[in-house]
């Protein structure tokens, strides 16, 4: 049965079930967290690099490629530069709490 | 790797994504939460490495990226957060953009028919036009946020019907790249290229005081665009990531409007600011206040069993934030009980001011969020408001008040009020403050920096 589903209905039900997933997870953040949580969903966002990766990954070598890679730099500087702010950023809310103790 | 291997390492990377979604709940956990989701996405790109060729060319467009990203995350200022944020949704946005076309030119590469099934084009037409929104808001949100460009709304004659129509233009071109038997470049071209322009319009009417909104707004876009491109490439893990990013960006739209009292709607029909500006004058009368000098404040400051201070953005752009964690230390120190009220909209992005205080290293247990402290001011000795305005307005709490409604800080419960400021001039919303004349209210004029730093002095 699972072979005559069209795969855009199966997409579809993750979709559904990942916002309601985010929706949960989010709701949960602490509000002091929010920026944070803003610049590590940009990170995450980045995950569009796994897609760039495969439109730069034909090995004949088009304009499509080309476009793939520049998809590819584009991505890459959203995945490190969100991860890399949102550690320095969490290392800030971190010294204090050594202090504090 | 075959195709359920990579299908299993891609549910693996997306359980680290929501894991470290998850541990942002605590700032104790927030940083193993960070890594979960470095973890995830390098299983990801591993992953991917794995059934691409031109590794070469990806490894080193993944390290020229890489580079930039990593100066511009260790370079930039925390002030300047919002236009980091916005310059990253750009991307996402482009690169979706770029994905979607080298995926109309080359669909076998991406696992897809050779003439691409009406399933696809719609998926391929939704993230593109998602993605090229996203980049050309966020372009406008950037240019807005780092004053390259003025925040004034930008607003002309029958804009939202000129909006309507390129939307209903762009579906159209959208609907004839859908129907056309081979790969319609025309359509395709043209629709996108509306989408690029609709973004601009869409972001140029929205006021410089809305840009908390915009940046969430346009936060919720980029992984929808994201999600949008997991559909077409038929990748799950894309999809989840996807919603996850935009499920969190339109939940901070929505605490945002809440924050500032206003409905989603009209924040993005925009122009707020060109009515609100000149909308409320005072009533004429020449209202009396008192004023006092960093000194007296300071000696009532240090006398006082506990004080709340109250951060606004003006604190941040006078860079006063580390001469508040001295005067909140000198007070700690003489036994006095000291503790921040943040309100929702104190900074430019959604907790904004909280990272700002963290930065200044006060310890985060001080930093408290309106909800967790509205109650205590009516048995504190002293509050400080610095740089903030409306969000202590007691306006809000007037029936027929322009703000009535605005979750405020409730500052004019406490026993003795002090606001910093520079002048009498009005808030964002143009009203008038009824707190800075209330009798136990003290008006210390100056910049936020000085003043803190010769409270610090008298004590």
């Amino acid at each position: 049965m699972i072979g005559e589903i069209d795969p855009t209905i199966i997409n579809l039900t993750v979709f559904v079930l990942a916002v309601f997933v985010g929706y949960h997870v989010v709701w949960n953040v602490t509000p002091a967290l929010h920026t944070p949580l803003m610049s590590v969903t940009n990170a995450i966002s980045g995950i569009i690099l796994v897609g760039a990766m495969l439109a730069a990954g034909p090995a004949e070598t088009d304009w499509g490629v080309w476009l793939g890679a520049a998809a590819v730099t584009l991505a890459a500087i959203n995945v490190f530069g969100g991860f890399l702010v949102t550690q320095r950023m969490l290392e800030m809310f971190r010294k204090k709490d050594k202090k504090g103790s | 790797m075959s195709a359920n291997t990579v299908a299993l390492a891609y549910l693996i990377a997306s359980v680290f994504f929501i894991l470290a979604l998850k541990g942002l709940s605590s700032p104790l956990s927030a940083r193993r939460g960070n890594q979960f989701g470095i973890v995830g996405m390098v299983i990801a790109v591993i992953t991917t490495l794995t059934i691409t060729k031109n590794w070469a060319l990806i490894i080193v467009c993944i390290g020229l990226g890489g580079a930039i990203g990593a100066v511009v995350a260790r370079r930039v200022q925390m002030t300047a957060m919002p236009e980091l944020v916005a310059f990253m949704h750009s991307l996402v946005g482009l690169a979706a953009v770029f994905i979607a076309i080298a995926a109309v030119n080359n669909p076998a590469s991406f696992g897809l028919p050779e003439t691409l099934p009406m399933g696809s084009k719609l998926e391929l037409f939704l993230g593109t036009f998602i993605g090229a929104m996203t980049w050309s808001g966020s372009v406008i949100a950037f240019l807005k946020l780092s004053g390259r460009m003025s925040g004034a709304p930008i607003t002309f004659g029958g804009q939202h019907r000129v909006n309507l129509a390129m939307a209903i233009i762009m579906i159209g071109f959208g609907l004839w790249f859908f129907f056309s038997a081979t790969t319609n470049w025309t359509a395709f071209a043209t629709m996108t290229a509306i989408a690029f322009v609709l973004g601009f319009l869409i972001i140029i009417p929205i006021g410089g005081a809305d840009m908390p909104v915009v940046i969430s707004m346009l936060n919720s876009y980029s992984g929808w665009a994201a999600a949008g491109i997991g559909f077409s490439l038929g990748n799950p893990m894309l999809i989840i990531a996807g919603s996850l990013v935009g499920s969190s960006g339109a939940i901070l739209s929505y605490i945002m409007c809440k924050a500032m009292n206003r409905p989603f709607l009209s924040v993005i029909l925009g122009g707020f600011g060109s009515e609100g500006g000149a909308a409320v004058v005072g009533d004429g009368t020449q209202k009396t206040y008192r004023s006092g000098s960093a000194d007296d404040a300071a000696f009532i400051m240090g006398n006082a069993d506990s004080v709340i201070i109250v951060p606004g953005y003006g604190l941040a752009v006078a860079r006063a934030q580390h001469a508040v964690k001295e005067l909140a230390e000198m007070l700690h120190k003489k036994g006095v009980n000291v503790r921040f009220a943040i309100h929702p909209v104190a900074g430019r992005m959604p907790g904004h001011m909280n990272v700002l205080l963290a930065e200044a290293e006060i310890p985060y247990e001080q930093v408290l969020e309106m909800d967790e402290i509205n109650s205590d001011f009516s048995n504190t000795d002293v509050v400080l408001v610095l740089g903030a305005n409306d969000v202590v307005n007691p306006a809000a709490n007037v029936p027929g008040s322009p703000i009535y409604g605005m979750p405020i800080l409730d500052a004019y419960k406490a026993r003795t009020v002090m606001v910093v400021k520079r002048s009498m001039a009005a808030g964002y919303a143009g009203l008038d403050n009824d707190l800075f004349y209330m009798d136990k209210t003290m008006m210390i004029f100056g910049d936020a920096k000085k003043v803190v730093e010769d409270m610090v002095k008298a004590l």
